[in-house]
């Protein structure tokens, strides 16, 4: 058995895990894991804000599917990183979030920078440690990695206090890992995949609700052969977009508060709602009485506790997604229906959705030169073919990216859905860029949400980790605004940004560039430019919009999702 | 409905503010917690007593189990099982009172632990309903303090 200092110890963990990139910020209680950093061929990266540090773990870890990992010093370090955490636990991302400590015989002292973090992120973690004894270090780590990835994936916080890092300890052999009481379920009950197949088989109308679950289990191709297989159409979350190719004739886009029209009357009109790795979020299922009402429901989810949490759910399926499709496609194959026919019986429903999109397409009114931000994410997704990694930050902007760009493939929607995380656009970004160098990766801001974390601008100077910032200023807080707008009589308060910066101007400082378009005619062009600049450095693209444009379709809150506002 | 859940857990530090987070991160709630080491030293059982329909308790159950510390649940109301809580009570007793209270004691099979001119200390234990009955009478004579565990609780053992 090997014997090496603490801080080297961790160093093999990470190495071990498969670890090539993080991201962190220094200080007191970490500084001797950094000095050890210098040395090792892991390469870290310098944020600007310890938000920035975990955000940007957590956009690689949703580009990759691998663990993310951050590292921050003790107190303020630490609690600057709490947003990022809860924005990786809502969206269940795999995430190691390194914080140093005081040392422990100072640990409830009020010591300088000290702060109970454990205590802080129990809440938003999936599970955490105060690492007191040297000879947990290592153990330690290698369960976090093991918690963070497993199971439902979500970000683990590991609280290293500074003399048992900078202590000796044993650096064990690796072995299987096993807990006692964490076994998540992966492979289904085959009689709850049998019972499911027979539902989807009678079902006249059925429809799949698809969520994150599907891209954190890379269950994509498994979910696209069950739908073509049997002509089942299927809707998707924010966080499930990509899941399933948004350009197929089965796709009909995203469903609730924001969804198409289609999506939320397939929904209410389904007599069969098979959710895959999906969560009945009030943002997705609107009145929750009025959703789905005359549906059985098929519930597949790795974790036990979303399942019937909203919705009382008929044949639940607890199981990692892309096992329990794979068992389901295999008993449809085997079972000796004719699939084919049972795919055809389905035209005519299909037929029924066709005729609500022909209805209410995504759609929005053409105001000459004045850009439409709609507009922008159609010439978006024109010019990178779909196929652009993009981010977004948080209001109007990340719907009309979820709305307006075909996502195709898993892993290219990099968003903020359960927590809603203003500001995480950039940091995200920067993280997917140094996963994949080659992608074009590409933040869709707000003007109100790109200056929460906009210091991270100097973050991908540093690095060489160029992205486009594609703010659509309305020099509002847009979302808010809307809802202002639409049910408090338009009284705008504090969403009116009344100073704001010259970002052609801010991205000059920061070493990008700065474009900027303030008509129609401008759009595409500017865009063209700003993917040839991309390739040297970082652009922000300043699209002044239509400022007073809303988000359609729209569920006000509470409502029955087939209650849409449209355009 | 009551239910009286118990949980089987790590020994470790901060791990009953993870059950006890839960509860109130989840609006769930707790009536009685109780909770102590087992006959093997890494574990603790942990009883409490909660109150929910079917779908809560169900949440409650499942919620209880994702914690990584939590090693088996188990709602003991379910089927057949013993439940005791225990209560010291300082309740005045005075020349007048001083026979009638040892006579109430005595009906509840409670003990006399510590004597004063003026006050016993006494000791109950029982179902919640026995501890509120005792409560109940001795209020009037004059209770000065009471301090009331939480529900412990155990399954019969089947009775074949
Ligand atoms: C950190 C944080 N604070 C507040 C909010 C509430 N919020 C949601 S959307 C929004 C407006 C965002 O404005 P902007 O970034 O300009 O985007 P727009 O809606 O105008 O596209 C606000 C304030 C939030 N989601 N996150
Ligand atoms: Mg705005």
């Amino acid at each position: 058995m090997e014997k090496l200092k603490g801080s080297l110890a961790i160093i093999e963990c990470l190495k071990e895990e498969g670890v090539k990139t993080i991201f962190g910020f220094p200080g007191g209680a970490v500084i001797d894991l950094y000095d050890d950093l210098l040395d090792s061929d892991i390469n870290h990266v310098l944020v600007r804000h310890e938000q920035g540090a975990v955000h940007a773990a957590d956009g690689l870890a949703r580009v990759t599917g691998d663990v993310g990992v951050a590292l921050l010093t003790s107190g303020p370090g630490a609690t600057n990183g709490v947003t990022g955490i809860a924005t990786a636990y809502l969206d269940s991302i795999p995430l190691v979030i390194l914080t140093g400590q005081v040392p422990t015989p100072l640990i409830g002292n009020d010591a300088f920078q000290e702060v109970d973090i454990v205590g802080i992120t129990r809440p938003c973690t999936k599970h955490n440690y105060l690492v007191s004894k040297a000879e947990d270090l290592v153990p330690t780590l290698r369960e976090a990695f093991h918690v963070a990835r497993t199971g439902r994936p979500g970000p683990v916080l590991i609280d290293l206090p500074k003399d048992v890092v900078a202590s000796i300890v044993d650096f064990t052999e690796k072995k299987p890992i096993r807990m006692q009481n964490y076994q998540p379920t992966y492979e289904p009950h085959m009689g709850q995949v049998e019972k499911a197949c027979k539902e989807i088989l009678k079902a006249k109308n059925p429809v799949l609700y698809v969520g994150g679950g599907v891209i954190l289990s890379n269950a994509n191709e498994e979910l696209t052969n069950l739908a073509r297989t049997l002509n089942i159409p299927v809707t998707m979350t924010l966080m499930g977009l990509g899941g399933f190719p948004g350009s197929d004739p089965l796709s009909m886009g995203m469903l609730g508060m924001h969804g198409s029209y289609a999506s939320n009357m397939a929904v209410a009109k389904s007599d069969v709602l098979i959710a895959v790795g999906a969560r009945f979020d009030d943002r997705v299922t609107g009145r929750i009485d009025a959703f789905a009402p005359h549906a059985k429901i098929i519930h597949i989810d790795i974790d036990p506790t979303s399942i019937s949490k909203n919705v009382a759910v008929d044949i639940p399926i607890v199981a990692d997604c892309k096992h329990a499709l794979t068992a389901m496609n295999a008993w449809l194959k085997t079972c000796g229906e004719d699939l084919d026919k049972v795919a055809a019986s389905h035209v005519e429903w299909l037929e029924t959705i066709k005729n609500w999109t022909d209805k209410h397409p995504m759609g929005y009114t053409d105001e000459g030169e004045t850009i439409k931000p709609q507009f922008v994410i159609e010439k978006l997704d024109e010019l990178t073919k779909g196929d652009a990694i993009i981010t977004t930050e948080v209001g109007q902007n990340q719907m009309w990216a979820a709305q307006f760009y075909k996502f195709n493939k898993p892993r290219r929607l990099i968003t903020s859905g359960g927590l809603g995380t203003m500001g995480y656009g950039l940091p995200a970004a920067i993280g997917a860029k140094m996963a994949f160098p080659d992608e074009v990766v590409i933040d869709v801001a707000g003007d109100g949400s790109i200056q929460m974390n906009i210091q991270e601008l100097a973050t991908s100077r540093q690095y060489n980790c160029p992205v486009i910032i594609c703010i659509l200023n309305n020099n509002y807080l847009g979302m808010v605004r809307q809802w202002q707008e639409l049910f408090y009589d338009k009284r705008y308060a504090a969403t009116i940004m009344e100073v704001t910066p010259d970002f052609v101007k801010l991205a000059e400082a920061y070493g990008a560039a700065g474009l900027r378009a303030t008509k129609t005619s401008e759009v595409e062009e500017t865009i063209k430019k700003a993917l040839e600049l991309v390739k040297k450095q970082t652009v922000i693209i300043d699209f002044r919009i239509a400022r007073e444009e809303g988000v359609f379709p729209m569920v006000p809150a509470g409502k029955a999702t087939t209650e849409m506002l449209l355009v | 409905m009551k239910h009286t859940i118990s949980v089987l857990l790590q020994n470790k530090p901060g791990v009953l503010s993870r059950v006890t987070g839960l509860f109130s991160g989840r609006g769930f709630n707790i009536e009685s917690l109780s909770v102590a080491e087992t006959l093997d030293e890494n574990l603790s059982c942990l009883t409490l007593v909660t109150r929910g329909d079917n779908s809560i308790l169900e949440q409650i159950t499942k919620q209880l189990h994702k914690l990584i510390d939590v090693i088996k649940v188990t709602d003991i109301s379910e089927n057949e099982y013993v439940e005791r809580e225990m209560a010291l009570i300082r309740v005045k007793a005075e020349n007048t009172t001083r026979a009638e209270v040892l006579r109430v004691i005595d009906i509840f099979r409670g003990k006399v632990v510590d004597v004063s001119p003026k006050s016993y200390a006494v000791e109950v234990t029982g179902s919640a309903t026995k501890i509120q009955a005792i409560v109940d009478i001795l209020r009037p004579i004059g209770i000065k303090e009471i301090v009331r565990t939480g529900t412990i609780a155990m399954a019969r053992a089947p009775k074949k």
